[in-house]
């Protein structure tokens, strides 16, 4: 966060213009017009017990996984026995030992070489099953990953929700579960098979040769060196870049949404200023990192070269003593070649891990994270509602100290219509929410038909509530899609009845595809009172027993403030509802008018008692006629 | 071909560089071609002949083959670097510098996320081109025609029969990245859908919850999980079914060399360092060969990405400045509509034969349906595209006469669908005039009132919003982008439906406050609710394009036409007609 550094010194205001200017002149610098945070945290310290809670998702697939360790066994052993097989080969010229006779030497060839074909032959097969199973393993184990997490954070209760926004959630549930896929996939079953390797490596070359492979060892320090320490630099050193282009990625992002604005008020060269100096700072980072970070192969290239070297030459003079066999030379020279790999790839493990350390930590953060709604141990199946809702002396605050509401008591009988009316930050929708159990009271209860909300199963008491909220989500999909998510098992006539119950179906009707016209969370051609139409007919098809009622209070065509009016009082019908009101036709033929303030209801009455009082109700309602009279 | 060629501005300027990163392609090709035949030398003169004088110096040029090999690819990857963060530089910021200059009709039909793909994904394809692909093919040509030279001199049948495979593994692979890659696609697809699953539900859990829906939604992502993970193994299978194949196919090519090559040997027809060369020489051979289908797939994947580059790059410009445009100093805001006509395509006309004279400091409120045209008619004024037929004026000038720049710097907008920046909530109302003192940025704030709210933020006027930042509600959003309209000082202020999202009471407010603004400035203010125009000098009611009532409150009520019919839906029952009204609410401000 850049921006905390210029913080502060902002809030004094200057008395002179240039006094002023040069004043908050840091605000000013150009690299400070917008401000994109970068990513989070990629990596943590090792955490032995993380990694073996993480490691716990494998459990279930645990014969999967000790078949892909067979397999890729298998195919290593195979692998190591080729370089050996060679130098037996080469051995047999060896002049020293050269004593067979040409078919004898043919002989042995052709069995040397069928036993290469076979190796060969072995590690083609282990390969194609053990590709299949390590992905199969890895896949499983995501899914699972995946599945958990998202189930639980469906459960978890609105506080969560409130706390984050959706993309930090979404990135945790997609990105940090997707960066574990190369650990589950290759890292665990391989990380076990390089340690294999290397020891099979290692005794092989000492069986032939103790002082040649002490010799070949020489190097082995600089690799590991090379491919731990120097490798962790070197990707760090490329975060640096990547966090430059997702720099410039998030601007230019935005730079596209927001270019009318942009171009309205002649801010392209200012913005191009702003684009140059990204562009600038990740062309330098990109050089100024590749001249260190290009090193790394080189550096590998140059110790093998010096390997080689020692190789040949500590070998040629232990062959000129009669120590090795000829073959012996290039089979060193071979396996020291593949020494590298696996030494490699497990410092690539260490990275990984400490990448997957920082992921996993922000998904056991998720799943450690408790509901705060939860169902009581003896919950019953709440019965089909009559509507009747008592608030007996209900009290709830967010955070400790600060009350939201404050002993409210209020008896709604079944069919009533409550008006809530009161400013932002009064206590409406807190009221309303605790209905629902979205959130749990802190004092008092909540009773349905005698029955409190914390005693019965959640679904059965939420799915005999309707809400309609204030901003109607679309989930992609049809329009019929979107109406049956009221209720699931609806057939098509009975979408459709409750759209034209509810005057929706005639602009349903005249979209391009009618009700099988794909819909988005934005645009789309939907107007907002349309939206709220639709909103009000998949409410209709839930058709519950009590309803719960946000009004938008963003303006609504013209042409459908009419249709929403007549679809309001229609849906209003018959069931107990509870209105956060903005509408005053609404409002004036509730039942009920609750007027809130500050968490306590304040007055409480009809339209014309409330309008007879000096108070609150009055004053708001001549506020929003002055406008007009 | 003629992509790069049109694209030649972007890189020539760094052709040396590129071209100095190639010669070293060649070089460190070459020289690693030399180890093996240091040590087919060294087993037949050293070993086998017993010429062991020769070997400090042989092992010394093994060494030092390396030494040269590891400095030429280090100059070779890190000029490759250099040359393709240079080239990549360039072309960002002439993608930028276009786009900045493309017209609003091009940002309605473009898609964010297609032009995204190309600015990020094509550019990143482009570079890695430069970077490496070109070197990588080069290298391809070089390490196999090298290759096969060397081993030919040494032993032309043994090459023969060694490269006997080669066909077949460079038909594969080229046939295996023709596979894998709609494999990718639609895995890809599959991974999309997931998180479009995820981030729905995420979004709407107020919606999934209050109908109890938590059961339905993990089902279903269940099943776009397990397409996922269906769609992963598809193309494991894919993978395990060629790349063993291909691998296999490099082992027999050794098999084949051991049998045939042995036999020669122990016949003595060739020298077992000859034999042991072929062994290093055909790795060098395979490795590239493996590569071979990536590289095609990577070549003609740059092709496809400068391609969708240029089409960008070479985009038109509607709206520009006409040659003879001149600069409008100091505007009085009077803007006249003559017989406008306007259609965003050739067919159905938006705005027909719309004619209109606002004085200087009016207020113009604009009312009408959705689609009847009312942000269309705004847009008109700032140029944000051109009239279809009649004309714009504003002070007597003809808007495409003015420079785009002097014009825009004099209008204020707010637009319907609220933009902020990702930065501080001071940048953002600043936009327009950065070099505006906190006084007037307060101001401008408190204008719009805004700067309660932005107080009661932790770090104030310093508190970032926008895409990661603090979430505003709409109608805060809102009030930002009026200050921000504000503060460009404007002769002229456009508010399209600028208030939909705060209350009655915080609009008048607004309201109240745009009409003690300092200076004289036209305004237009685009809304739904009546008592957002009803005090406007002029109010036009727009249907289907067309003016169909205009003129002050209390006439277009006489009308008893649209306007009227509006009045009546949203205020059919004014409870204030039975009761005497009390005196207004002061402060009425949450």
């Amino acid at each position: 966060m850049k921006v905390s550094s210029s913080a502060t010194h902002t809030e004094n205001v200057p008395k002179d213009k240039h006094e002023a200017q040069a004043a908050s002149s840091p605000a000013r610098d150009v690299t400070q017009r917008f401000v994109y945070p970068d990513d989070r945290n990629m990596e943590r310290p090792f955490d032995s017990r993380q990694l073996v809670r993480l490691l716990g998702f494998m459990r279930p697939y645990r014969r999967l996984g000790v078949t892909a360790l067979l397999l890729t066994m298998l195919g290593t052993a195979a692998n190591l026995a080729t370089p050996y097989l060679l130098k037996l080969s080469l051995d047999m010229f060896d002049p020293t030992i050269r004593i067979m006779g040409h078919q004898q030497l043919r002989s042995q060839l052709i069995v040397y070489t069928g036993l290469l074909a076979a190796c060969y032959l072995i590690l083609f097969l282990s390969s194609r099953k053990r590709i299949v199973v390590t992905n199969l393993l890895g896949q499983y184990v995501l899914r699972d990953v995946r599945q958990t997490l998202y189930a639980h954070v469906q459960h978890l209760s609105f506080d969560f929700f409130d706390k984050r926004s959706a993309g930090s959630i979404m990135v945790r549930i997609i990105n940090d579960v997707n960066s574990l896929q190369e650990l589950f996939t290759n890292g665990v079953i391989q990380s076990l098979m390089d340690v294999f390797l290397l020891f099979g490596i290692a005794g092989i070359m000492f069986s032939m040769n103790v002082k040649l492979a002490l010799a070949a060892m020489l190097v082995v320090p600089i690799m590991v060196v090379l491919s731990t320490k120097m490798r962790i630099t070197v990707r760090r050193a490329w975060r640096e870049v990547r966090k430059r282009s997702a720099r410039i990625n998030s601007h230019l992002n935005e730079a596209i949404q927001g270019m009318r604005v942009t171009q309205a008020f002649v801010q392209e060269e200012e913005n191009q200023i702003f684009a140059d100096h990204l562009n600038n700072d990740y062309r330098q980072t990109m050089i100024r990192t590749s001249k260190m970070a290009d090193l790394l192969n080189p550096l590998i290239t140059i110790t093998g070269g010096l390997g080689v070297c020692l190789v040949y030459w500590y070998g040629a003079s232990l062959y000129r003593q009669g120590e090795i066999l000829l073959g012996t030379v290039y089979a060193f020279a071979a396996y020291q070649g593949r020494f590298w790999e696996p030494i490699t790839r497990l410092g690539n493990l260490y990275n990984q891990l400490l990448q997957a350390m920082a992921s996993s930590e922000r998904i056991f953060e998720i799943l450690d994270t408790q509901p705060t709604v939860t169902e009581r141990v003896n919950v019953v199946i709440l019965p089909q509602v009559q509507g009747k809702v008592v608030y007996d002396h209900v009290s709830f605050a967010y955070t400790a100290g600060k009350p939201t509401l404050q002993d409210v008591c209020l008896e709604v009988e079944p069919g009533q219509t409550i008006a809530l009316v009161g400013q932002t930050g009064s206590g409406k929708t807190t009221f309303v929410n605790l209905l629902c159990r979205f959130y749990d009271v802190t004092g008092g209860r909540i009773l349905i038909d005698g029955h409190d909300v914390r005693d019965v199963a959640l679904p059965s008491l939420r799915s005999q509530i309707g809400v309609v909220l204030q901003d109607t989500y679309l989930f992609s999909g049809t329009i019929m899609e979107n109406l049956r998510f009221g209720r699931l098992d609806a057939t098509d006539e009975e979408v459709m009845a409750a759209a034209k119950a509810i005057g929706a179906h005639e602009f349903i009707q005249e979209l391009p595809q009618g009700y099988q016209t794909q819909v988005s969370e934005r645009g789309s051609g939907i107007s907002l009172g349309q939206r709220q139409l639709l909103s009000f007919a998949r409410a209709v098809l839930a058709d519950p027993r009590i309803l719960i009622l946000d009004e938008a209070t963003a303006s609504i065509d013209t042409e459908t403030e009419k249709q929403v009016q007549a679809a309001l009082a229609k849906l209003l019908e018959g069931r107990t509802s509870f209105v956060v009101a903005h509408r005053l036709s609404t409002i004036r033929n509730a039942d009920c008018i609750l007027v809130m303030d500050h968490g306590r209801i304040v007055q409480k009455g009809t339209h014309d008692e409330l309008m007879r009082q000096l108070g609150i109700y009055r004053d708001l309602v001549t506020a929003q006629y002055r406008f007009i009279a | 071909m003629d992509v790069f060629l049109s694209l030649k501005a972007y890189y020539w300027a760094y052709r040396y560089t590129g071209l100095t990163s190639l010669a070293l392609v060649v070089l460190t090709t070459a020289l690693a071609l030399v180890r093996p035949r240091l040590l087919s030398v060294i087993i037949d003169s050293v070993l086998i002949e017993g010429r062991y004088e020769r070997l400090p110096a042989l092992a010394f040029w093994v060494f030092g083959a390396a030494v040269l090999q590891g400095a030429c690819h280090y100059g070779r990857t890190y000029l490759g670097h250099v040359f393709g963060a240079n080239v990549v530089s360039e072309l960002r910021n002439g993608l930028y510098k276009r786009l900045q200059s493309l017209s609003f009709s091009y940002f309605d039909t473009a898609r964010t996320g297609d032009l995204m793909a190309r600015l990020t994904g094509d550019v990143e394809v482009f570079r890695q081109f430069l970077a490496f692909g070109m070197a990588g093919l080069l290298e391809f040509i070089l390490m196999v025609s090298l290759g096969l030279i060397m081993m030919a001199g040494l032993d032309w049948r043994l090459t023969l029969v060694s490269i006997i495979f080669m066909p077949f593994l460079a038909a594969l692979t080229i046939r295996f990245h023709h596979v894998i890659h709609p494999a990718f696609t639609h895995l890809r697809e599959a991974m999309s859908d997931m998180s479009t699953a995820v981030q729905e539900s995420i979004t709407g859990i107020r919606t999934v919850k209050s109908f109890a829906r938590e059961p339905q939604q993990i089902a279903l992502l269940r099943e776009r999980i397990e397409t996922f993970v269906a769609r992963h193994m598809g193309m494991t299978v894919i993978w395990s079914r060629f790349f063993p194949v291909m691998e296999l196919l490099g082992h027999l090519s050794v098999v084949v060399l051991l049998l045939y090559g042995g036999m020669q040997a122990i016949s003595g027809r060739i020298s077992v360092g000859t034999l042991v060369a072929f062994f290093q020489l055909i790795w060098m051979i395979i490795g590239p060969v493996r590569q071979l289908g990536y590289q095609i797939n990577n070549y003609t994947q740059s092709l496809a990405a400068g391609e969708r580059l240029l089409e960008v790059l070479t985009t038109p410009r509607t709206v520009r400045n006409r040659p003879h445009a001149a600069p409008l100093d100091s505007m009085q805001g009077h803007v006249v509509f003559e017989n406008v006509s306007f259609a965003y395509d050739k067919k159905h006309l938006v705005l027909e034969d719309v004619s209109l004279d606002v004085k200087p400091g009016m207020t113009v409120g604009i009312i009408g349906a959705t689609g009847s045209g009312k942000s269309t008619l705004v847009s008109l004024i700032g140029r944000y595209y051109d009239v279809t037929k009649g004309r714009v004026l504003i002070d007597g000038r003809d808007v495409r006469d003015i420079t785009l720049e002097s014009l825009r710097r004099q209008i204020g907008i707010v637009f319907q669908d609220t933009f902020l920046f990702s930065t501080t909530i001071r940048e953002n109302i600043a936009f327009a005039r950065r070099e505006a003192t906190d006084a007037e940025i307060e101001a401008a704030a408190r204008l719009a009132d805004a700067h309660d709210f932005i107080m009661e933020t932790k770090d104030g006027y310093q508190t970032l919003v926008g895409e990661r930042g603090l979430g505003l509600s709409g109608g805060q959003k809102q009030r930002l982008a009026i200050a921000r309209a504000v503060l460009a000082q404007p002769r002229i202020l456009i508010l399209d439906d600028a208030t939909a999202s705060v209350d009655m009471e915080t609009e008048y407010a607004i309201q109240e406050a745009l009409r003690a603004m300092p200076q004289q400035c036209t305004k237009f203010i685009i809304a739904h609710r009546i008592s957002s125009v009803k005090d406007a000098d002029l109010i036009i009611v727009l249907d289907h394009g067309r003016i169909v009532e205009q003129g002050k409150h209390e006439r277009l009520l006489a009308l008893n036409g649209v306007y009227r019919s509006i009045y009546d839906v949203q205020y059919q029952d004014d409870p204030t007609k039975s009761v005497t009204a009390t005196p207004a609410v002061s402060d009425p401000a949450m």
